[in-house]
């Protein structure tokens, strides 16, 4: 009866998983177009999911090592059952991988039931909690039905109420991993996850490249409505990155919003997203909810908005606003979502077309139009700091090797202390440079993380203009957002530089001999990672290299590199200002205090301000340049008497 | 301060027409062209009454600069805004008063003076006189408008309000402590259109005669402030300059307020 029955079963879930699909790419096709190569990717997705995907997954082994098993099981499984039980091609090995491939499956399931025992809060509940029986239904069934095709049981074993029963459980099983895959079960993040790896918007991240820069939006058309007010205004590649999302939470566990008590949960925010683009509300999702905001009052569809100008609608302002878009979320995510890049879309919205930044928001961006900087400070003042240090200004000189890009720190009183330190440094390596002064103006960094995409690109083409006239070879600052800008977001602008943050200059000085440090004398110190050094740019070492030039050795927290928790200060959030339980930097001086750390070498001004605020602080902050700085001998000095800690390299080579 | 509902024959009667006059303001530091203080105030005004139908007017050249300052006007959520083309030098008040006049508004808001060019806080007062409107200066909010009626609420120093009534159609112009505008966005600033209205070119003869040169900072005497107590220190610190003398004349027939305002004037030897 069996033999029968399987090839209807098998082949009808087969039908309905292609209608399904077909249902799936429709509503993803509702989104904008954005023009991808459909069969190079295709043809590069294997690859992209077997090495990048699966080194985040790999993260944690225990996980991987399951969903290998589990995934690679299904997928054999799958393809041997369509040929030995639809088509009836059971001889030779066939039956006998098939049956070796179910039972790797069902060993994964196994592991899959053991998590969803006792499941982490970031885990989603609901339908994913009969996920691990599903697997197993689909395993175990396969397996039992293969035994006769192989001759290993009878033909004719059991009575047919057995039969029954297993036709039911194969039903079942099918059911999940086929008609599930395109209707929307759980399973539906290995359809939607492999496409979305073949269609990705940032192709680059592939293969160890890194693609973190903002896509400019184009300005040219003036009828056309800015940014994403609704669904089906994301590209339709973002809306099948949504689709994609495991809830495996986490986005959610490193979001330092959402640990902050702030209205943000990443992972519910793709979620709404996938609400959005199919209809209806979110009263079905069984995750952790926005931190209070209850599950079931919003709702949205395809082409309604997403932010209401009053009232609820899908997402409330606020949960965007909330991001520090420190890309934590990017990084953690395994299925490679840009949750970044969709927040800075409705914002741009909200700022472009509803003119609602909220908070300090407006004020800061008319500042920028108004006087190039976010403080509204005269913009002849830039140099005010710097009036006892003669610096070469470029429009007197033409030409240097290192163009030194100040920020808008330079009217910040503390950062100051980093600019004359970074100086004194520069000048003790007898480093050629040289400032813009006056004719600098804001990166544009934050107008672009507050969705003013007008500002910044008004912003980035003058600075690109005044860049043009000057001779340099490459740029050096030590603001990481403005390193960041300038590095990746100013190419699409036609500003194409090498630019270096001060920490990686500083430890190439130091390898090239320019640098000699005293010995360190101080207590503990830990290193925190910028986020827009960090994860945005790679950049983990030089910092560290260079705190081990001055003798230091880093305490590392528990959540350093690219685990870095954000400081609160980035993607405008401290002008946004939206309330929380707690402050994020607060969070992160705890984790410094856990190390035990006397100060804390931070290397972005947005970190400093953050972390030098938290009161009742156990540690000092200080800036790479300054630790540099105060280290500092004269060459002469140095050979004089050669100290031992400080140069223990230079000395071993010597000898 | 919320304007209370209107009466039901006032909405019966459709929508209260305002215009609001808005000129190219002058940033303080970097000098350039955006939308106005003042004005932008009396937009925000002007949004927050019920039942408004809100005409945005600027008299004065088109260029690139001030386009994107009136487009600032437009941002805060306008479609249009019409635009009385003026060459250079001329005096917009006739200008004004004949698209007014043939506009019919209810109600004209402003702001107190122009951030740039004479800046004199005249133009309300000489429209007003030409077009025989009352006028009200230094508004903090319109609290209601009903049959013909605005009650006006004025801002006095130190945060006084006093409450006015006044018969439509005015001229009313507005405080710093008015409502600060909302934000303009990008969007709808550079789809809104602008409306071109003729109007007589009347050239200001007077200015000819003028010598124009850049305002000096000038020289500021200190205050010194021997206070016994925090509340005076405070008292000084937060006090707007008042005149010292002076005197309150009411219920006095029009005759003898003249005549105590002429002595006053030959007094300060503004009338010889």
């Amino acid at each position: 009866m069996l033999e029968t029955l399987l090839p209807i079963l098998i082949f009808s879930a087969l039908g309905l998983a292609v209608i399904g699909a077909w249902r799936r790419i429709r509503l993803w096709r509702q989104g904008r177009p954005s023009p991808v190569p459909i069969l190079k990717g295709l043809a590069a997705m294997p690859r992209r999911y077997l090495v990048d995907l699966h080194h985040v997954v790999g993260r944690d082994k225990v996980m991987s090592n399951t969903h290998v098993a589990t995934a690679g099981g299904f997928v054999l499984a799958a393809v041997l059952m369509i040929l030995v039980h639809g088509l009836g091609l059971a001889q030779g090995v066939l039956g006998w991988a098939l049956l070796v491939a179910s039972a790797i499956m069902f060993v994964g399931s196994l592991f899959v039931a053991r998590r969803r025992r006792n499941p982490p809060a970031r885990l989603s509940k609901g339908p994913w909690m009969r996920l691990p029986k599903s697997l197993m239904a689909f395993s175990l069934s396969v397996f039992l039905i293969t035994l006769p095709t192989v001759g290993v049981l009878p033909a004719d074993f059991g009575s047919w109420i057995l039969a029954v029963a297993l036709a039911a459980v194969v039903t079942w099983g099918l059911g999940e991993m086929f008609f599930g895959m395109t209707w929307g079960g759980p399973m539906k993040h290995a359809f939607a996850g492999a496409l979305h790896l073949a269609f990705h918007r940032r192709a680059e991240r592939f293969g160890g490249g890194r693609s973190t820069g903002l896509k400019a939006l184009n300005l040219d058309d003036p009828k056309v409505s800015l940014g994403v007010e609704t669904p089906s205004d994301f590209t339709w590649n973002q809306l099948l990155g949504f689709d994609a999302c495991v809830q495996c939470g986490r986005c959610e566990a490193v979001c330092p919003a959402f640990a902050a008590g702030q209205p943000l949960n990443p992972k519910k925010l793709i979620q709404d997203m996938v609400v959005g683009m199919t209809g209806g509300s979110d009263a079905n999702y069984a995750g952790s909810p926005y931190p209070d905001k209850p599950v079931g009052e919003h709702h949205g569809d395809p082409h309604g908005p997403i932010v209401a100008r009053e009232g609820k609608a899908l997402v409330d302002a606020e949960t965007l606003w909330s991001c520090t878009t420190c890309r934590a979320c990017v990084e953690e995510c395994p299925m490679m979502i840009e949750h970044v890049d969709a927040i800075v879309d409705m914002r741009r919205f909200l700022t472009l077309e509803h003119g609602n930044t909220p908070n300090k928001g407006a004020e800061v961006l008319d500042n920028l139009i108004a006087t190039d900087n976010p403080g509204g400070f005269e913009p002849g003042s830039r140099m005010h700091w710097a009036a006892d240090l003669n610096l070469p200004v470029m429009r007197d000189v033409k030409q240097a090797d290192v163009l030194l890009w100040l920020g808008d720190g330079a009217f910040d009183m503390r950062n100051q202390r980093t600019l004359r330190a970074l100086i004194k440094v520069l000048r003790g390596a007898g480093v050629d440079f040289a400032v813009l002064g006056n004719e600098e103006r804001d990166s544009g960094d934050v107008a672009r993380r507050l969705g003013d995409e007008a500002t910044f690109q008004s912003l980035a083409k003058r600075n690109i203009a005044t860049l043009s006239q000057y001779r340099f070879q490459r740029i050096v600052t030590c603001d990481p957002h403005s390193f960041h800008v300038l590095k990746n977001e100013y190419g699409e602008l036609g500003g194409n530089y090498e630019v270096f943050h001060h920490s990686t200059y500083i430890a190439e000085l130091y390898e090239a001999g320019r640098l000699h440090f005293a010995p360190w004398k101080g207590g503990k110190v830990t290193y925190h990672d910028p986020c827009y050094l960090g994860r945005y740019n790679g950049e983990y070492e030089a910092p560290r290299n260079v705190l081990r030039a001055l003798g230091i050795e880093v305490a590392e927290m528990a959540r350093s590199g690219f685990r870095s928790r954000c400081c609160g200060g980035g993607g405008g959030a401290p002008i946004t200002d939206i309330p929380g339980k707690q402050r994020i930097p607060d969070m992160r001086m705890n984790d410094v205090k856990e190390t035990g750390a006397e100060l804390v070498a931070v290397g972005c001004p947005q970190c400093t301000a953050m972390l030098e605020g938290v009161v009742d602080a156990t540690a000092e902050i200080r800036d790479i340049a300054e630790l540099v700085a105060d280290a500092l001998v004269p060459e002469s000095e140095a050979r004089a008497q050669p100290t031992g800690e400080a140069r223990i390299a230079i000395k071993e080579v010597a000898s | 301060m919320q304007p209370e509902a209107q009466a039901p024959d006032a909405q019966a009667r459709g929508a209260l027409e305002v215009a609001v006059l808005v000129s190219i303001g002058r940033h303080p530091l970097t000098g350039r062209a955006r939308r106005a203080d003042q004005d932008a105030r009396g937009v925000e005004l002007a949004m927050s009454l019920d039942k408004s139908r809100i005409t945005l007017v600027h008299a004065g050249v088109l260029d690139e600069e001030s386009e994107g300052a009136l487009r600032g006007y437009l941002g805060m959520g306008f479609q249009a805004l019409t635009l009385v083309e003026q060459p250079p030098g001329a005096d917009v008040i006739p200008a004004l008063a004949s698209a007014l006049s043939e506009a019919k508004p209810q109600l004209v808001i402003t702001g107190e003076r122009a951030e740039q060019g004479e800046g004199s806080g005249l133009l309300p007062y000489l429209l007003a006189e030409r077009l025989g409107w009352p006028m009200v200066s230094g508004l903090a909010n319109v609290e209601k408008v009903e049959n013909g009626v605005a009650t006006l609420l004025q801002a006095l120093p130190r945060g006084q309000r006093r409450r006015l009534q006044v018969r439509l159609p005015a001229i009313v112009t507005v405080d710093g402590a008015a409502s600060a505008a909302r934000q303009s966005a990008y969007g709808p600033a550079r789809r809104g259109e602008m409306r071109l209205a003729e109007a007589p070119a009347v050239f200001d003869e007077a200015s000819n005669d003028w010598t124009v040169q850049a305002a000096r900072k000038r020289p500021k005497r200190l205050k010194i402030v021997k206070a016994a107590s925090a509340r005076d220190r405070f008292k000084a610190a937060a006090a707007k300059a008042e005149g010292g003398g002076g005197q309150v004349l009411s219920d006095v027939t029009p005759e003898q307020g003249a005549e105590a305002i002429y002595k006053l004037l030959k007094e300060e030897a503004v009338l010889r």
